[in-house]
């Protein structure tokens, strides 16, 4: 299916289709809001990762000499709330969600547009708030908010913060709504449940924890600002309030919310393994399944982060088990890409590195995560570094890979040009090379005792902490060079045409960007998911993305 | 009788059903009302098991069932619709028995 | 496909009339999944102390009013009945009912926030609002256990909580009234109705269990309060 000629970009698509800001701030359209996003995430990102340049220069020596320990706290939960609630939690089903749940399911739009755009305005109006409490001085209690600091003792604007959060909230909660309803009701004819591609079911998973879980942080935020305007004591140990209760409602929602993080990276993940090895992926139904599995016994776990705040053996015991019991099927998925990477016809462009990246680095993450389920180990490494490398791995390594994995992917399907693939994949490596130098010493360091959220700590660390900072400024720059060129591409990339990798999914079947109706026709699905056909047969309709001229 | 509302999924509940479902919620909460002024305990084994919560509660469960069913056309709903109201009853359930059971095992 | 000179489009991504009304069922469904999640946090916080200060919540619950609880409990109820029947109405495509019994629906709801203005007014008398305004008498001389500003931080919390639903409801159920008013429904395409109705009929299943959890603590110990 190689075209002799160079493919050109479609005369109409979803981002010529119309001018002017008011069609943009005012659209409906899926494909628009989820650029819309990509803005929004892309700044959070860059003033969350501004506060981790900021902590990691202090940590460079053992003293506290560039910060005031109380502006340190400030740092660190300032770099916590914006990366957790604006860009961890949304990127992936806002950006590539967003964009590609009604695509890959061959339909027109997903359920409800108006619905979907209120949810960005909403999250902006959420980063807003946030931003405002940071303007106005931050708040110092840590992302987690746990009373009684925040609610009694903390003077520093909790309630800005909190209504920020809040607000976002909701963004999160009309999104899962939207992709339930869509992926229930309008999937094309013949796209049975076990036709769908992975990346659905993963979202669909993410959607029911946003359901069910968001509401819990919400009106636990909300009896946190209560308490802080009215002293009315929910959490007061003064008036008979038990502090640990805002821990149980919190985490109720926040360990779930991990997986909201990691559920989406996870269906990216499949995705790219499958087209870059040009093979089916192994295991489909055992993948689809544990994805739900990771969404409803996620739910059972949130005590974990409780271990050291008073619960009886006999509870943390029942928390850790089910804790244990919650890697199984993350573990499942890491089996199933390996089996899939064997004996495929594997090839390294940028999004395969991220995802192989995600792999190694996802794994190593999990499994640190069952040395904290451990209670005896808990006890040592809880609130020190330990715990900060293992979400690290988890939440930069794992889920921030999947997503610079997916935009690479899909951004010749958003964009319709081709970004320089070797420049993609010397960012990739200098991500890759810059992560493990920031993360990898901090288990060191968390192992040896380093406590978390100091700004200060015994000589002794000094030269693990100068490694991670080092890491961190390779990590930067790895960020940094990814947006030079995905700009570049926009104006001076290869055109990619429908289908520049070759790949399976009704998204490759619409031009390259799509038109605002997705499917001139509703498309009829009789295939079963990445029929890559026979490892090792030639790819059939791949084509080699042009390089551009002076390339 | 509108014979167009009778499509798949617009199950016209009749007007009897709604009013008797009404007065069987009036029942409940004058005997919910009632029961509370009674102590009622259930004897066994030498302990007295105190069930006035548990009573007030049942009937407050049955009432919610009723308006669920009823009202809200569940029964004639598809299972969709079922599986989802009753899921998120379930994970009310598990936040309230997961928090409970550290309360209730702290002094262990 | 018949047409009954009522604006019932179908959107632009949808295939059909009832693929839209399926979609908006299941999403109104999803939308009380999270509401049911939101309160169940107050609730939670309410039976974690309920456990711990048993008989700080009696006394604090011998403080409410327990007739007009159950009046607005029956008005909840009965407000219940008429949004079923104002669906009912829009099923068969009689404006008229359906405006009326939204109308009714309304009056009730505006009935139960007037019963709370006056109760919350009453706690206020008392000194019972939690917080810097916490003033309550002291019955013989003694003190009322500290714990019981706790019961009342979440009466308010639960309660006002539920008023808001309500007065959000309220707004609704006027939105449909003008929407009827103005022809806009038929027994094809009746879906907002419906889908209000499910909103209506959870804000009173969330007051049918605050009811006993709030009002009836305790009577059977506590006797002869009121």
């Amino acid at each position: 299916m190689t075209d002799a000629r160079q493919p050109a970009l479609p005369k109409l698509h979803y981002l010529n289709a119309d001018y002017g800001i008011k069609s943009w701030l005012l659209t409906t359209d899926h494909k628009r809001i989820a650029i819309l996003y990509l803005l929004g995430v892309t700044f959070f990102f860059f003033v969350g990762g501004l506060f981790a340049v900021l902590v990691r220069v202090e940590l460079l020596t053992p003293a506290g000499d560039f910060v005031q320990a109380e502006t340190y706290n400030k740092l660190f939960t300032m770099h916590g709330v914006f990366m957790v609630f604006f860009f961890l939690i949304p990127t992936i089903p806002a950006v590539l969600g967003n964009f590609l749940v009604p695509l890959m399911i061959g339909a027109r739009d997903l359920a409800f547009p108006r619905i979907n755009l209120l949810s960005w305005y909403i999250y902006m109006a959420g980063g807003a708030f946030t931003i405002l409490a940071m303007a106005a001085g931050g708040v110092d209690t840590g992302w987690t908010f746990y009373t009684p600091y925040s609610s009694t003792y903390a003077n520093t604007h909790v309630m800005l913060t909190g209504i920020g959060v809040f607000i976002t909230g909701f963004s999160s909660i009309l999104t899962g709504l939207n992709f339930i309803v869509t992926i229930h009701k309008m999937r094309a004819p013949g796209l049975t449940w076990f036709r769908l591609p992975l990346f659905i079911w993963a979202h669909y998973a993410t959607s029911l924890i946003m359901i069910l879980g968001t509401p819990v942080v919400a009106i636990t935020v909300l009896l946190l600002a209560l308490e802080r305007a009215f002293r009315i004591g929910i959490f007061d140990p003064a008036l008979g309030g038990d502090p640990v209760l805002f821990q149980h409602l919190f985490w109720f929602y926040s360990h779930p919310a991990v997986y909201i993080m990691i559920l989406p990276g996870m269906g990216v993940v499949n995705e790219l393994i499958t087209c870059f090895s040009r093979k089916k992926i192994f295991g489909y139904h055992f993948i689809a399944f544990s994805s739900v599995a990771i969404a409803l016994l996620g739910f059972l776990v949130w005590a974990h982060h409780m271990f050291v705040a008073g619960l009886s053996v006999y509870a943390s015991l029942v928390f850790s088990v089910l804790s244990f019991l919650v890697a199984i099927p993350s573990a499942i998925k890491v089996f199933n890409w390996t089996a899939t990477l064997y004996k495929g016809s594997v090839s390294y462009q940028a999004p395969m590195l991220y995802a192989m990246g995600f792999i190694g680095l996802f794994t190593l993450g999990g499994l640190t995560g069952l040395f904290l389920a451990t209670l005896a180990v808990d006890i040592h490494v809880h609130d020190t570094y330990f715990v900060v490398a293992h979400f690290h791995y988890i939440m930069v390594g794992g889920m921030v890979m999947a997503y610079m994995g997916g935009l690479h992917y899909w951004w010749p399907k958003m964009t319709g040009r081709m970004y320089p693939d070797t420049w993609a994949r010397f960012a990739a490596l200098v991500i890759f090379i810059g992560f493990n130098l920031t993360f990898f010493p901090q288990f060191v360091l968390g192992y040896l005792g380093m406590p978390r959220r100091y700004h200060a700590y015994p000589e002794e660390f000094q030269v693990l902490n100068v490694m991670s900072t080092a890491g961190a400024s390779i990590l930067g720059v790895g960020y940094l060079i990814p947006f030079f060129y995905l700009m570049y591409s926009l104006r001076y990339g290869a055109i990619a045409g429908p289908n520049p990798w070759g790949a399976k999914g009704l998204e490759w079947e619409t031009p390259s960007p799509p038109p605002t109706e997705n499917f001139p026709v509703t498309p009829m699905v009789t295939e079963e998911p990445y029929e890559y056909g026979a490892p090792g047969a030639a790819p059939r309709g791949h084509v080699r993305p042009q390089e551009a001229p002076g390339d | 009788m509108n014979a167009h509302a009778e499509h798949a999924g617009h199950h016209v509940v009749p007007v009897s059903t709604y009013l008797i479902i009404f007065a069987a919620l009036i029942a409940g909460t004058l005997l919910t009302v009632g029961a509370a002024y009674y102590d009622i305990d259930f004897q066994v084994l030498g302990y007295t098991v105190p069930l006035n919560t548990t009573v007030a509660l049942l009937i407050a469960g049955t009432k919610a069932a009723l308006v669920v069913l009823f009202f809200m056309h569940v029964k004639y709903s598809s299972r969709l619709i079922w599986v989802f109201a009753a899921a998120g009853f379930l994970w009310l359930i598990i936040l309230f028995t997961l928090t409970l059971a550290d309360y209730q095992s702290r002094a262990w | 496909m018949t047409e009954h000179g009522t604006a019932s489009a179908v959107a632009h991504q949808f295939d059909d009339l009832e693929q839209q009304r399926e979609a908006g069922s299941l999403g109104m469904w999803l939308f009380l999944i999270t509401e049911i999640m939101f309160f169940g946090g107050m609730f939670t916080a309410y039976a974690v102390y309920r456990y711990a200060y048993y008989n700080a919540f009696i006394e604090g619950s011998s403080h409410l009013n327990v007739p007009l609880g159950a009046a607005n409990t029956v008005v909840l109820i009965v407000s219940s009945l008429t949004m079923a029947l104002a669906v009912h109405a829009a099923q068969r495509g009689k404006k008229k009912a359906m405006v009326a019994w939204l109308a009714l629906t309304i009056v009730l709801g505006g009935a139960f926030l007037g019963v709370k203005v006056v109760e919350y007014k009453d706690k206020y008398d008392h000194g019972l609002i939690p917080g810097a305004l916490w003033n309550p008498k002291h019955e013989g001389g003694v003190a009322p256990p500290a714990e019981m500003q706790l019961f009342f931080s979440l009466y308010f919390a639960m309660t006002g909580m539920h008023a808001l639903h309500m007065v959000i409801g309220i707004g609704i159920m006027l939105a449909l009234m003008r929407m009827a008013l103005r022809g806009r429904f038929s027994p094809e395409y009746y879906a907002p109705v419906e889908v209000s109705g499910l909103y209506w009929h959870f804000v009173d299943i969330v007051w049918i269990f605050l009811f006993p959890l709030l009002y009836l603590i305790g009577l059977h110990v506590v006797k002869g309060h009121g």
